[in-house]
């Protein structure tokens, strides 16, 4: 058996008549960065929340930590859940907590832990995201954006998952943001050894983070490094990786790796 | 990897042993978030020793995440903040990895504030509440104001009212409100007959309930419940409407374009109810009538024409009168609230939930003030 975390065969998405994807293959080997893009409407967030369990698929299976999650018992499902966290677009706090509360849903749902070590525990991941220590108690509205995710980032570690989802991560922060964003996803990945797949149309993130991108073609995906998949003379993988948001982002990573 | 959680083998332990002047901590089994409750508290109450060495040994750890290598970490510090001197042993190179990244962020949160005491906290409720009850009227009246203004400029210059707009919202407000605004009023007819029926029977003078029902309904239930139904059915829509224009601040980019809200969002709205209102509250009085009237023949032998009679001798014109002239006002009352409270949305979709609210229990308590100062107007005039 291979050592795969997540692996997707024949998946189908359909909602009514139109099919999203079709007999759509991925796997993912644990401790990689996998980015996943794709032209808008060719359903980069319908696959993740496929994979969340959020969307029910036409077809096909996923397996993430060898368990089969698109069929199985419900107390099976919550086993798979705690052991992977999701940041969505906006950090989706709940609104009337705080951070320092989000932060501990997770840990009182699934754990026996005291309020202690909740709040112990709690601080560390505040501190691990790079949160200011006086975010801890305030609430999502106060937030920035880009605190927000971050926020949102370690309500997601709160239960040290095996695995991360994140739905554009870098979406809305300003350049600066985004690239400290990124850099904090491979900190994260090297100190506890997550594995990581995120949606992105960052290309600066693909460039600088992601080990692998799988790409949403024609209903189907392509995996392979940016290296290989800029090689490719599909059409649209063409223009995506040769358009000139693409090269700037490639001379810029050029240009630090050589000073 | 942690792999099946729920597995006992794996569990955390630890164990202590003094030798030769040396502590020692052993530790072992799956130190992960989903273990951990296991030996934290036992971790806690643990009693360290005063000084001397320690030696923390983490041979037989099987799995670390971060709240395990928190534990440890809690633990190494307490013991050198009494002056032990601590070493870890045996722990493996990515575990220590995650130890030191634990380390490196283990600055405290503050405190959150404390609760204040329960009596100030209610005397603080109070007065916010009082301070935000008449900013809130001060706005209303500067709206109220404004939509005047624009209102008596429409006035004089009919052709910059929106038709097409007009057209639409008299159509969703007042056409499509007639069956549930009809069906509601034959219903209260009906009930105000049965109920006029029993207590007049007492004194065999039943075929008053033709009174009881039609100065009712044309004076009060009619225009009433119609100004409830289309603050819940209407004003409500005009607050959700408009405020999420202003969510996604179409609002703010009508402004940009020279457009003004008021005249293009706000107008028409308020015109289509004060037209619709008192349209509505007629066919309410006919509905109300009628389900008088069947209920009647049904319980008081009394014949629909009887009841036709009766009535021309229980109501003069005035009576209808008093009821519609009511209604306009109402509309406007509940088209300004319902406007007023959508423009006030800032923000998040949230507001426009909690404005929404609003709009309906203020426009409902507005339309009941003003009836009751109606009643007292009329009363004086002596109509």
């Amino acid at each position: 058996m291979s050592n795969t975390i997540l692996d997707i065969s024949g998946l189908r998405t359909q909602f009514g008549a139109s099919v999203i994807h079709d007999n759509l293959v991925l796997k993912v080997q644990p401790g990689e960065i996998m980015g996943i893009v794709g032209g808008s409407g060719t359903g980069k967030s319908v696959l993740l929340r496929t994979i969340l369990g959020l969307n029910k698929p036409a077809a096909g299976k996923i397996k993430m930590f060898g368990e089969d999650i698109t069929d199985c018992p419900d107390e099976e499902r919550r086993k798979v859940l705690r052991r992977m966290g999701v940041l969505f677009q906006d950090g989706a706090l709940f609104s009337s907590m705080t951070v320092a509360q989000n932060i501990e849903v997770p840990l009182a749902e699934h754990t026996d832990i005291s309020p202690e070590l909740r709040a112990e525990i709690s601080d560390v991941k505040i501190n691990l995201v790079g949160l200011p220590l006086d975010a801890a108690n305030k609430y999502p509205s106060e937030l920035s954006g880009g605190m927000r995710k971050r926020a949102g980032l370690a309500r997601a570690l709160a239960l040290d998952p095996e695995i991360l989802f994140l739905d554009e991560p870098t979406a809305g922060l300003d350049p600066i943001g985004a690239a400290r964003f990124d850099e904090l996803i491979r900190e994260l990945r090297d100190a506890l050894g997550l594995t990581v797949m995120m949606v992105t149309h960052d290309l600066d993130s693909l460039n600088a983070i992601c080990d692998r991108i799988a790409v949403l073609l024609d209903k189907r995906i392509k995996v392979g490094t940016m290296q290989e998949l800029m090689a490719d003379d599909h059409p649209w993988l063409h223009d995506y990786f040769h358009g000139p948001r693409a090269r700037a982002a490639q001379d810029t990573v050029a240009g630090t790796e050589n000073t | 990897m942690s792999t099946d959680a729920i597995e006992a083998s794996g569990d955390p332990r630890f164990s202590v042993t003094a030798e030769s002047g040396i502590w020692h901590l052993t530790m072992s089994g799956r130190w992960t978030t989903m273990r951990i409750a296991l030996v934290d508290p036992l971790l806690r109450a643990l009693e360290l020793p005063q000084d001397g060495q320690a030696v923390i040994d983490c041979t037989e750890v099987e799995a670390l995440d971060t709240a395990g290598a928190w534990l440890i970490d809690r633990t190494e510090r307490a013991l050198s903040q009494r002056g032990v001197s601590v070493a870890l042993e045996n722990i493996e190179h990515n575990q220590n990895q995650l130890l030191m990244t634990v380390r490196a962020n283990d600055a405290e949160c503050p405190e959150p504030p404390a609760p204040t005491n329960a009596f100030i906290a209610l005397v603080e409720r109070v007065g916010m509440a009082t301070v935000q009850a008449a900013i809130e009227a001060r706005d209303l009246l500067n709206f109220l104001g404004h939509a005047v203004i624009v209102l008596g400029r429409s006035i004089r210059h009919p052709g910059n009212v929106r038709m097409t707009s007009l057209v639409h919202h008299i159509e969703q407000a007042g056409l499509n409100a007639l069956p549930i605004v009809g069906l509601i009023s034959f219903l209260i007819g009906i009930v105000l007959a049965f109920q006029g029926a029993e207590q007049l029977s007492k004194f065999g003078a039943q075929i008053f309930t033709v009174n009881i029902v039609s100065q009712g309904i044309l004076r009060e239930m009619g225009v009433l419940l119609t100004a409830i139904m289309l603050a819940g059915r209407s004003g409500s829509a005009f607050t959700a409407q408009i405020g999420t224009m202003k969510v996604r601040e179409e609002v703010d980019a009508m402004r940009t374009i020279g457009l003004d809200p008021m005249e293009v969002l706000v107008l028409p709205r308020i015109w289509a109810l004060v037209i619709s209102l008192p349209l509505l509250a007629f066919f309410a009085n006919i509905m109300g009538l009628l389900g008088g009237a069947i209920m009647a023949t049904v319980v008081l032998d009394v014949t629909f024409f009887q009841f036709a009679r009766q009535l021309s001798g229980a109501v003069t014109l005035w009576t209808f009168w008093i009821g519609i002239i009511k209604a306009p006002v109402f509309g406007f009352i509940i088209g300004l609230v319902g406007c007023y409270e959508g423009m006030r949305v800032s923000g998040s979709a949230e507001s426009v939930g909690r404005m929404t609210t609003r709009a309906v229990v203020e426009s409902i308590f507005l339309v009941i003030v003003l009836d009751a100062l109606f009643s007292i107007l009329f009363a004086v005039l002596g109509v």
